[in-house]
């Protein structure tokens, strides 16, 4: 068992589970563990955290300072590689070109997918979060409920570690107790923000971040996750072993080399390989699942990037977990004499309500922050601090203008200068520089606090994607076209970020001579910029509806599975992996049920 | 994930080399300032993925490609935007002036955009210099070199010669503080404390709490 080649992969296995971030990864983890043999196909190269992550290294040692290119969007030391929101040969196309109606969609073709370098946010999904539409009307309403993801959410905190604190705020679930970790203290700038948050009725509490602030504790949590199961409670104590706490250094947005923090890569994979059962083909693009005369799936083509050649794998069960628009992009391309328009697609919904996370920032110069004493801020490499949605009662009651809630996030503090960031204070009409720069730089450092919205986006119908009939990738495999819209209820609601953030401030002391423009569409972070893209795949409670059932399964392929945020019938405010990973264990959790009694 | 909002805004979208035509084009040995911009790099830049664990210095991915007199003007301007002072060395003696070669040889769209404002910028700096003070920048006389950079710190009306200068100044400035406060010398002159393993992470110290009044927010 390993990363192994299309040669040397087995001739069957008991299910193929297509990617290897946040789904690919809980999904191969929960399999495995309860002894099920399962194919890993990853677009990606082999990636060690362990032996790839800069820790330390500073910018100077790093092309241009470390600044984002191209090459690399989010810096030269973001862990990130081969991917972005321009792949290599890996096209996508927008069937509009009017300002608005694009979609930038983000890959990472790398072992572990997008976990490596994400924020780490971990935010449950709360009970209106599931029934949105029996809440205010607009978009659809989840087959499940909070309480049938709850137990999952458990699990899943439990395994990665988050840290967090319950708050009992509405629509914001606690976790059990003693399943999160202590928060880290908040940084002086976060303090402010609570203070004076709280003059204009603003909350701020602990972040839910996947950050280890002390190590797991290896006795008694495997047992509570793999009850009855020896073997599984040894892997995961030997495992849990292996992961330090975090150490207060170094961006998360890097990865972690002692395993600090959660990534597929070092939390899912290496106890889901330690098992035996696992094997990972990296580099493999899947093109198509392919099905027999009885209309089940039996295995996967995928394609070797390294020398061209298609491959088969043939598994009882496939669970796509590719991201969900690479999901769609594989069942829309896997047509067949008895699935013409692709597979799982009767109710023609496949790639139909892609959802991204509403994004805008707002910030200033503190004054009151300014000349502080050095002192360490490095912290858990992220937030310490968040402000959960915190006006459900005015949106209900219709005083806002718009639908559905947003969560902030904070950007304070004395962190490493970056390739970025305001160096000078150019007032008056002058650049600065010289010894009044040098003084300017060390008087402002930390000094500026930005605040950034991070908000729900309804489901609708001009926000979709389907198979381009004329481009295909380098590969030859037809390309995903995207067609996008905000609605006036996103537009409005980045405005209301805006005009909050400004006020929120000012009231920190911000003496500022610009204005957020009112016009949220000029704020507005196109289409596909947070990277939270869910939908495409809606789970629902009938197959002429939805295009998987309340098991993340496809309504007209039994042994085809959705695991990642393709199935979400909204997305909440709360950023999405926390809620894939429960659904992922979940889906897998029935795959073994249905295996067990011969269903699958 | 966050992504750079309006402050950490990229530096190069503020910058934009705006010259009209007609509005007092300096002719600079026969060139327009501002046109040019010495021929945009070619070549490709270090791919989606580079090895992250090595240490690379500029010229490593791509060929530097300031002329010697632009280098010379380079390091001069970086040291008067950045001198040394009583704790910390100036900009060229952290390599600030390799580092802005370095970003305006890259062939990045961003870093294309630059090269024009930055090279015409130097050259147009070197002639301005010898018209005032019959000497190029590097080798005026400090008292010259000052009062030069005063006159081009201010800011000036777009599509002026002055205007022209007086960007390209604040770009330069710009790309001198990260060349300088992105390295370890820069982040000790900053205050910027940190990239170093604790066992514990404290918070702020009492002291700064204290001075901001903020002793009752400390919850956990």
């Amino acid at each position: 068992m390993a990363v192994v080649t299309p040669e040397s992969a087995a001739q069957n296995y008991d299910v193929i589970v297509v990617g290897s971030g946040a789904a690919g990864g809980q999904s191969a983890y929960t399999l495995t563990m309860d002894g099920a043999r399962v194919l890993m196909i990853e677009a990606g190269r082999d990636y060690d955290p362990r032996s790839e992550t800069p820790m330390f290294q500073t910018p100077d040692a790093a092309p241009l300072r470390g600044a984002g290119t191209p090459d690399k969007p989010f810096g030269f030391f973001d862990a990130t590689i081969d991917g972005g929101w321009s792949v290599p040969g890996e096209p996508y196309t927008n069937a509009s070109t009017e300002g608005g109606r694009q979609f930038k969609w983000w890959r990472a073709r790398m072992l572990g997918g997008r976990t490596n370098h994400w924020g780490r946010i971990s935010l449950r999904n709360g009970p209106y979060d599931f029934k949105p539409r029996s809440r205010d009307g607009l978009g659809f309403d989840w087959p499940i409920a909070y309480e049938d993801v709850a137990p999952y959410y458990d699990k899943v905190e439990m395994l990665i570690g988050v840290y967090g604190t319950n708050e009992g705020l509405e629509n914001t679930p606690n976790s059990p107790e003693g399943v999160l970790l202590p928060p880290p203290k908040a940084r002086i700038g976060e303090l402010l923000a609570r203070q004076r948050g709280r003059s204009i009725g603003i909350p701020v509490v602990p972040a839910h971040r996947a950050v280890l602030s002390r190590a797991l504790d290896h006795r008694s949590l495997p047992a509570k996750l793999h009850p009855g199961n020896a073997k599984a409670q040894r892997v995961l104590s030997e495992d849990m072993q292996n992961r330090a706490a975090c150490f207060w250094a170094t961006a998360c947005g890097r990865g972690c080399a002692i395993r600090a923090n959660y990534q597929s890569t070092t939390v899912h994979l290496p106890p889901a390989m330690a098992t035996g059962n696992l094997d990972i083909v990296t580099k493999a693009m899947a093109r198509e699942i392919t099905v027999d005369a009885a209309g089940r799936a039996t295995g996967v083509i995928y394609v070797d990037k390294t020398t061209g050649r298609e491959h088969r794998a043939s598994a009882r069960v496939v669970v796509l977990a590719a991201s969900a628009c690479e999901t769609v992009r594989i069942l829309l391309n896997s047509k067949s004499a008895l699935f013409p328009n692709g597979l799982g697609n009767s109710s023609g919904l496949v790639g139909k309500y892609i959802m991204d996370t509403v994004g805008a920032s707002w910030g200033g110069n503190i004054p009151l922050l300014e000349d502080l004493p050095p002192h360490n801020e490095d912290g858990a490499g992220g937030d310490h601090v968040y402000t959960p949605w915190w006006l459900y009662k005015e949106q209900l009651a219709g005083k806002l203008g718009f639908a559905r809630g947003y969560h902030v996030e904070f950007t304070t503090g004395r962190q490493m200068p970056q390739a970025y960031g305001a160096y000078g204070n150019d007032a008056g009409g002058r650049t600065s520089y010289g010894a009044r720069l040098k003084e300017e730089a060390r008087r402002h450092f930390g000094s500026y606090v930005s605040f950034t919205g991070r908000g729900e986006m309804i489901p609708n119908a001009d926000s979709f994607c389907e198979i381009d009939p004329d481009v295909v990738d380098r590969w030859g495999i037809p390309v995903l076209r995207f067609h996008w819209k905000w609605s006036e209820h996103e537009i409005r609601q980045v405005a209301h970020m805006q005009r909050t953030f400004a006020d929120w401030i000012a009231a920190m002391g911000c003496v500022s001579t610009r204005s957020p423009s009112p016009d949220g569409r000029r704020s507005i972070e196109p289409g596909g910029s947070i990277i939270h893209e869910v939908g495409g795949t809606l789970m629902g409670s009938a197959p002429s509806t939805s295009v998987t059932n309340s098991w993340s399964q496809t309504w007209d392929v039994k042994n085809v599975f959705v695991a990642d945020g393709g199935v979400f019938a909204s997305n909440a405010d709360k950023n999405p992996t926390l809620t894939i990973m429960a659904l992922a264990w979940r889906a897998a959790d029935r795959i073994l049920d249905e295996m067990r009694r011969g269903n699958l | 994930m966050n992504l750079p909002d309006p402050l950490r805004i990229d530096r190069r979208l503020a910058i934009k080399w705006i010259l009209a035509a007609g509005a007092g084009a300096v002719l600079l040995k026969g060139r327009a300032f501002g046109a040019d911009g010495a021929g945009a790099p070619g070549g490709a830049g270090y791919g989606p993925d580079p090895d992250l664990m090595r240490a690379y210095k500029p010229g490593d991915y791509w060929p530097l490609t300031f002329t010697i007199a632009e280098r010379r003007a380079a390091a001069a301007l970086s040291d008067l935007v950045i001198p040394a002072g009583p704790l910390s060395p100036s900009a060229s003696s952290v390599g600030v002036a390799d580092f802005i070669d370095e970003w305006v040889s890259a062939p990045y769209p961003d870093n294309a955009r630059d090269r024009g404002t930055i090279v015409a910028g130097l050259r147009w700096l070197d002639g301005a210099s010898r018209t005032r003070a019959g000497a190029v920048f590097a080798d005026s006389t400090d008292a010259q070199r000052q009062a030069l950079c005063a006159e081009i710190s201010l800011d000036a009306p777009a599509h002026t010669e002055a205007g022209t200068a007086s960007r390209f100044f604040r770009s330069f400035r710009d790309l001198a503080a990260v060349g300088y406060y992105t390295t370890p010398v820069g982040m000790k002159e900053i205050g910027y404390v940190g990239n170093v393993p604790l066992a514990r992470f404290e918070g702020p110290p009492a002291d700064v709490i204290q001075r901001l009044g903020l002793a009752d927010e400390v919850k956990w």
